[in-house]
């Protein structure tokens, strides 16, 4: 069967990654036809599909581009597995859970913290400092964006408290690790304790068991009103918050940052090799200061974007392990951007979809949660393709 | 401390005031360390243990104590003194009191088993912490490995009702331990073939373990109870797999007996490092994993079994936490569940040792029960503000342990205080 695919791979002129991305495509197509708006009721149609997407795969690998290959492959055989379960189900059913303009909006909003989070993540890794503090950062940015918002009575005040405070917390992290060279992993977990402590003891005291009120400024949403009348992407862009447009602009942003200007070069070479850098002039511990606060700040956006702009509420340990996904999502994207926003999305539909799939069964739906990490344990344990980190990644710099 | 000790340590702390002296290229180091830092986190503390001894880890508690006093008086204007006191009394501490008699005696004997619970199973998820230390691995995945241990011991002890009440008992811990080594095995599976992060695969590890954990106990899920459908717990453990209580009132959580386990615990992780060659080899990978491969240490295998036996600790942990006082688990306590964290705290401040695991996991199982709505005198601080302010001690602690070059120059502060006081004295009586 091969045989077939490996022409196909050779003939195409754009190389071995675009196959990849054919196969990738077919799967999805696969799985797509089994759903509304065409919802096909036989599996036929989708098992030929997908079979194409995981040979084209399979060709793709043997020729030597074994990440994308192993997307394809894993794109076929979960069409097909989706397409499957979809041929099960009824058609009404099917038709309330998929309703691909809902989903998509959905999973914007779920993703929108984790792609601040993430883009955070991503340049503090980059710079060579392990932040598992995310967690904690956008925790404190939740809080101080809610309460900012409250006492200083405008959703701008509050999202300006959250940044500086999420930047705080970032420079204590900055200062353990850099200057101090303490375990990166230790001062990460202790600004989560920390963060949880803070808000926790905070929100106690000035809200005490009430909860924050309700009639909080909350970011506003960015209505297109002329969107309004073109079906489809009028429901998923017409009426989106504001945040979920800045994080949409920060992806190809921090691409530009990261890869196309001098200081993007300056923080990934003392990510990669601080001696060297440090020999040519550049400040590694200004870099990496500047790296782990902005992280911070972002981190935090991302959390008062759930406080102020999602829920419109807080309550203790709101975030939830958010920051944890998100820093799974710079693993699976492998420190970039793109990738990282993608994996952030592709959690974030699987959110989207958990919110919906117990119209089928409860259980089920909450067995979709563990999805991510299972992705991201697969990534890590390098089965399609390794995770490769910056190498200076978790390791102080000592200035001779 | 003996007078031999005592020497040593003089001896040592000489060493580091020699080092002192020459600075290179001017420049001091703040850390006191010298100008060779150990790059692994195990050597640093290493470091860090002779330099301080017995003294950093107390004053590591106490700043972190200190601060929490000043939030205290800052935020509420209590008298941290008073608050501290009544947490004191909240964890049962004051039943050590002679004086303490009567109702008051009844009430701290009842606080203190609340207390010794904890320690329990702060011991083995802060054993679980240290082990993988002692190897250099930073097992961050306690949470889904009490998970898994707690799940399986809660369905054994829930299941073959009208077995023989020991044998139930030991199978349903030996498999909770096993299924938490099994957990963590995947972590060191995957750090000893091909090198992953162990932080990030036990992370994504405790997610599925929740994840899987609410799965099962939820409504709907294969586990749920057979009674309730509309409650997402489990079922009751029966009657014979519950471990004995040996001090205090079963039907008020008296002390059962997993605390000789937690002390069995202790004893077994001292005699696995300073008796075996399993020891021997995981703490020479720990130290320096390129200098063991040399030495002809099989690594890999040390990384797979240190988080095997890190995970054992654990999973232990959670089963005696459902066969000693839950009996049974919902999904809020699969989802809440925040004792295994606490464990990374008890093994940083008790610096990996057995001695000191024990000494901070009675610490913080005090400041957890203290802090309890259930305990704490709600006059005097109010208890949900308590137990944030547990969290940021907690944080607090792990923040001055991984600053630990903060408590090694104030340490050298007060040296060389010392030294200048006898330079003084010596100066003044030629």
């Amino acid at each position: 069967m091969t045989s077939v695919a490996l022409p196909v791979a050779a003939r195409l002129p754009r190389g071995l990654r675009a196959v990849a991305w054919i196969g990738i495509a077919l799967g999805l197509l696969g799985a797509w036809i089994a759903l509304p708006p065409i919802s096909a009721r036989s599996w036929v149609w989708s098992l030929v599909i997908c079979l194409i997407a995981v040979m084209l795969g399979i060709g793709v690998i043997i020729r030597g581009e074994r990440r994308f290959g192993a997307y394809a492959v894993a794109s076929g055989v979960l069409g097909f597995a989706l397409a499957f379960s979809a041929t099960l189900s009824g058609v009404g059913k099917l038709e309330t859970v998929v309703v691909w303009s809902a989903l998509l909006a959905s999973t914007l909003r779920y993703a929108t913290p984790l792609i601040f989070a993430a883009i955070g993540g991503m340049f503090s890794e980059r710079s060579g400092v392990v932040n598992i503090g995310l967690e904690g950062m956008m925790l404190t940015g939740a809080f101080f964006g809610i309460l900012g918002a409250d006492k200083l009575g405008q959703w701008y005040y509050g999202l300006l408290v959250a940044i500086i405070a999420g930047g705080l917390m970032a420079l204590l992290h900055a200062v353990l690790s850099i200057n101090l060279r303490a375990d990166q992993i230790v001062g990460g977990t202790a600004i989560n304790f920390l963060a949880l402590g803070l808000t926790g003891y905070l929100f106690i005291d000035i809200y005490g068991q009430e909860g924050t009120p309700t009639d909080i400024s909350s970011i506003p949403q960015v209505n297109l009103g002329f969107l309004d009348d073109v079906p489809f992407f009028g429901t998923v862009f017409g009426h989106l918050n504001l945040m979920i447009w800045v994080a949409l602009i920060l992806i190809p942003l921090a691409w530009v940052i990261l890869f196309k200007t001098p200081l993007g070069l300056r923080t990934r070479a003392v990510g990669e090799h601080p001696k060297a850098a440090d020999t040519v002039g550049i400040s590694v511990y200004g870099v990496r200061y500047g790296a782990v606060v902005f992280s911070g700040m972002l981190a935090a956006c991302g959390g008062a974007y759930l406080s102020i702009g999602f829920v419109n509420s807080f309550n203790e340990n709101m975030t939830a392990g958010r920051g944890f996904i998100a820093l799974a999502a710079v693993i699976f994207g492998n420190w970039r951007p793109f990738g990282a926003a993608a994996a952030c999305l592709l959690f974030g539909f699987s959110s989207a979809l958990a919110q919906r799939l117990p119209e089928y069964s409860d259980s089920a739906a909450v067995l979709f949660q563990a999805l991510p990490y299972v992705l991201t344990l697969i990534a890590v344990a390098g089965v399609i393709g390794r995770s490769i980190p910056p190498a200076a990644v978790g390791r102080p710099y000592k200035k001779s | 401390m003996s007078d031999h000790e005592q020497g040593g340590e003089e001896a040592r702390a000489e060493d580091e005031r020699a080092r002192e002296r020459v600075p290179e290229g001017g420049a001091v180091d703040p850390s006191g360390m010298g100008p060779e830092v150990k790059q692994s986190i195990l050597g640093r503390y290493d470091v860090a243990q002779k330099a301080g001894g017995l003294l950093a880890p107390v004053l590591t508690a106490l700043l972190a104590f200190f601060i929490g006093g000043l939030v205290v008086l800052v935020t509420t204007g209590s008298n941290p003194l008073t608050t501290y006191r009544a947490i004191f009394d909240g964890a049962g501490f004051n039943w050590f009191f002679p004086w303490v008699t009567g109702l008051e005696r009844a009430n701290a004997a009842s606080n203190l088993q609340q207390t010794l619970i904890l320690t329990t199973t702060l011991v083995l998820t802060g054993l679980a912490v240290a082990f993988a230390f002692r190897c250099g691995l930073f097992n961050i995945g306690g949470q889904g490995q009490y998970i898994v241990g707690a799940v399986l011991a809660v369905w054994i002890g829930s299941s073959f009702s009208g077995m023989n009440s020991l044998l139930h008992i030991l199978i349903a811990a030996i498999a909770g331990a096993i299924c938490g080594a099994l957990w963590a095995g995947i972590a060191g599976f995957l750090k000893a073939t091909v090198g992953a992060h162990e932080v990030i695969s036990t992370i994504m590890l405790n997610w599925i373990a929740i994840w899987v954990g609410v799965f099962l106990f939820g409504l709907g899920g294969p586990l749920q109870n057979d009674t309730q459908t509309y409650v997402p717990i489990s079922n009751d453990v029966v009657e014979g797999a519950r471990l004995p209580v040996f001090w205090g009132d079963p039907e008020l959580q008296g002390l059962h007996i997993g605390f000789f386990v937690a002390i069995g615990a202790l004893v077994v992780y001292w005699l696995i490092l300073n008796r075996t060659t399993l020891g021997y080899g995981v703490k020479a990978v720990g130290f320096n994993p390129e200098a063991a491969r040399y030495g002809g240490i099989n690594v890999s295998r040390n990384y797979f079994l240190a988080m095997a036996i890190s995970g054992a600790f654990a999973g232990l942990a959670g089963a005696v936490d459902v066969l000693g006082w839950q009996f049974r688990l919902s999904t809020n306590d699969i989802q809440g569940a925040t004792i295994a964290f606490v464990g990374i705290a008890v093994a940083l401040l008790g610096r990996n040792t057995a001695i000191g695991v024990a000494l901070a996991a009675l610490l913080f199982g005090g400041l957890l029960t203290g802090t309890s709505t259930r305990n704490l005198d709600p006059e005097i601080f109010k208890p949900e503000l308590a137990s944030n302010l547990t969290l940021l001690i907690q944080g607090l602690v792990v923040l001055f342990v991984g600053a630990d070059v903060i408590v090694l120059w104030l340490l050298a502060r007060l040296h060389r205080t010392k030294k200048h006081a006898r330079h003084e004295a010596e100066a003044q009586t030629p």
